[in-house]
């Protein structure tokens, strides 16, 4: 392999990479609802598109800037996060896990539906100031092109990460968020408020699905396909594991990487557009190996 | 007391292990399938036939399809439209390649189709349980579709990707008007319903349900989990994929695998989910909400004059804490609420 086709591949990887990243963003947001509440959250993607086009909007029509619009966005967020939290899953607690499901996939089309209601079903821009560009000192060193924003949206996906490890680890509200997440009756038992850390999870999910937002949405547009990020991020999930944030964004990078891999290397022999199975399919073939992903939890069974 | 089975007595096997073992029922029953049958065709109109009658009995035998495996054996699926989309393109390659075959042939011959992908992709529920099976039958989702849409022999060559089905004739006869394809459609979907009543209560449907409520204590017993498993996505997804062939040939007209999508297959689950996990009836109550809520919204908003962008997304919203509110106010489903009422039925006028 000459060195052009090894720069060309190691392109690829990044941008796939990076794009994993990305898609992490989105799977950290089911991670943490599945864990504290046991609820297969389909609705994430529609918190996405809600938390970025509530901010694309609030920018548009009131011609304020970015600084003020995010932190109302988040305020948005983490009141829509309590108010599902009260109105939707507080009714449905004790019910089987697929009626909450199916509760979340209603809970989708109530959020799509809202947003668009709102804000309009126009495609608008949300320029956060970081540009598209190739990032020059690699190119000048290396000949490898990495996109400066991907880079930015990389580190950007690490300080929340860090930031998630030190709420769950050092705060008493992450305490009792690790508690419930490990056992509900025995939480309720030593006097954890269950349904507050519901409410809180719901609300820290919504932020992420902001910051997923934002990036997803300077980058593609804010538009109604932002919602099918959330189906790029269930192969993530199935892959790493629905209870481990570090499954989160392992799996991410691996769907990521192969994805782009697989398109530009396997893609042009079977006719393009494998993108939208791929990623399944290797994550169902891992799954036959190790039935609970990556980093999930065991599930021993007893009768 | 109208609905009560006393003094109805079972003095023969043939008798004892009737489809509906209390007379009221088999009345009922017959009753609606002439109703269906005969009254229907009189009263109704062109529209009611193709925007609701069709789709309706369609859409329920394909929930029937996934209620099977929902319902009874418990592997929850996300990849209905798939199966179905193989049921309607393996009818149209049957109808295409084959010089005079029957419509009714190739539809059964689309359903195998599907039962076969349906058992390739059932096979890693003998691995997977839950919410990661779930998410895994997109696989077969976003595969099949894209394999429908890429390979063109499926699509027998043809270049804008939609094609028009062919004209269903059987014995001579031509289904080409609304009320001649509800005929169709209806007996098929009729005896292909009676069929699955009478297998949930067999032993392949005791089966199912032994491993829905526990595997491991069902392999423990005896139960060959393999089979059992592998069966139900095979019968599930030959429901599914008549289903598809006649959504195809009865009601679009076209074969395309765009008609297919995740959309349809999420809505044939919440007709699973509000009509009633695990229960025949519950498929149809079900189908029917799903598809007369979206008839009766945009006649409601209608009325109300605001502009079309606002409607569609009222209907959205409204569409989604309707379903919502049917999940808190009746988990079980419409089925269950048709139960109660028949118990209630069985006291009346007595309270106790």
């Amino acid at each position: 392999m000459d060195i052009e086709a090894l720069k060309y591949f190691a392109t690829v990887l990044a941008a796939g990479l990076l794009t994993g990243v990305m898609y992490a963003l989105v799977a950290l947001g089911f991670v943490m609802i599945y864990k504290a509440s046991g609820v297969f959250n389909f609705a994430q993607g529609a918190m996405v598109f809600f938390a970025a086009l509530t901010v694309a909007g609030i920018s548009d029509k009131f011609g304020v800037s970015l600084w003020i619009a995010v932190p109302i966005g988040v305020v948005v967020m983490i009141v829509l996060g309590f108010l599902i939290e009260r109105i939707v899953l507080r009714p449905l607690v004790n019910q089987h896990e697929i009626t909450l499901f199916m509760a979340t996939i209603g809970l989708t089309f109530f959020i799509e539906g809202l947003a668009q209601l709102l804000w309009g079903s126009t495609v608008r821009t949300l320029d956060l100031g970081i540009q598209d560009v190739p990032f020059k000192w690699l190119i000048d060193r290396t000949g490898i092109l990495i996109s400066q924003f991907d880079l930015i949206a990389a580190g950007i996906c690490g300080l929340l990460v860090a930031a998630l490890a030190l709420l769950f680890n050092k705060t008493k509200i992450g305490r009792a968020l690790r508690a419930v997440a490990d056992d509900h009756q025995a939480a309720l038992t030593v006097g954890i408020p269950l349904h507050y850390v519901w409410g809180v999870v719901w609300a820290v999910a919504g932020f992420v699905a902001l910051v997923a937002g934002l990036l997803w949405g300077s980058r593609n547009g804010v538009q109604f396909s932002l919602t099918f990020v959330a189906l790029k991020a269930l192969p993530v999930l199935i892959l790493g594991g629905f209870t481990s944030v570090p499954g989160a964004i392992v799996g991410g990078l691996i769907i990521g990487a192969t994805e782009k891999l697989a398109e530009v290397y396997i893609g042009p022999f079977v006719g393009g557009g494998i993108e939208g199975w791929f990623p399944y399919v290797l994550a169902l073939l891992f799954l036959l190996v190790r039935p609970e992903g990556l980093f999930g939890e065991k599930i021993i069974r007893r009768i | 007391m109208i609905y009560r089975e006393a003094g109805q007595y079972k003095t023969t096997y043939v008798s004892d292990s009737q489809i509906f073992p209390i007379a009221q029922d088999r009345y009922a029953v017959a009753a609606l399938l002439v109703i269906a049958f005969l009254l229907i065709p009189l009263f109704a109109t062109q529209y009611i036939f193709s925007a609701i009658l069709t789709p309706f009995l369609i859409l329920a035998l394909a929930t029937l399809g996934l209620n099977i495996l929902t319902g009874y054996a418990g592997q929850l699926s996300l990849g209905t439209a798939a199966f179905m989309a193989v049921g309607a393109f393996g009818s149209f390659n049957f109808m295409t390649r084959v010089d005079g075959m029957p419509a009714l042939v190739a539809f059964i011959l689309g359903g195998i189709c599907a039962a076969l992908v349906g058992i390739l992709f059932g096979l890693p529920s003998l691995r997977i349980r839950g919410f990661y099976l779930a998410a895994s039958t997109l696989a077969t989702q976003f595969f099949v579709l894209w394999a429908l849409s890429k390979v063109p022999w499926f699509t027998n060559y043809s270049t804008s990707g939609v094609i028009t089905t062919q004209k269903v004739q059987i014995l001579g006869f031509k289904f080409d008007t609304p009320q001649s394809e509800y005929l169709l459609v209806l007996a098929i979907v009729a005896v292909m319903a009676l069929m699955a009543k009478n297998m949930v209560r067999s032993n392949v449907g005791r089966s199912w349900m032994a491993v829905r409520d526990m595997d491991v204590a069902a392999e423990v017993i005896g139960f060959r989990i393999m089979r059992t498993k592998l069966t139900a996505f095979a019968v599930s997804s030959f429901y599914c994929g008549v289903a598809g062939a006649l959504y195809a040939y009865c009601y679009l007209g076209t074969v395309e695998p765009e008609a297919y999508s995740l959309d349809l297959s999420f809505r044939i689950l919440f007709m699973v989910i509000i009509g009633g996990v695990g229960s025949i009836l519950g498929s149809f109550l079900g189908a029917g909400f799903i598809v007369l809520l979206p008839v009766a919204l945009s006649i409601i908003v209608h009325y109300t004059g605001l502009p079309n962008s606002v409607t569609s997304n009222l209907e959205l919203m409204v569409f989604g804490a309707l379903i919502i509110f049917f999940l808190i106010v009746e988990p079980h489903g419409l089925a269950r609420l048709w139960q109660i009422g028949k118990e209630k039925l069985r006291l009346w006028p007595f309270p106790h």
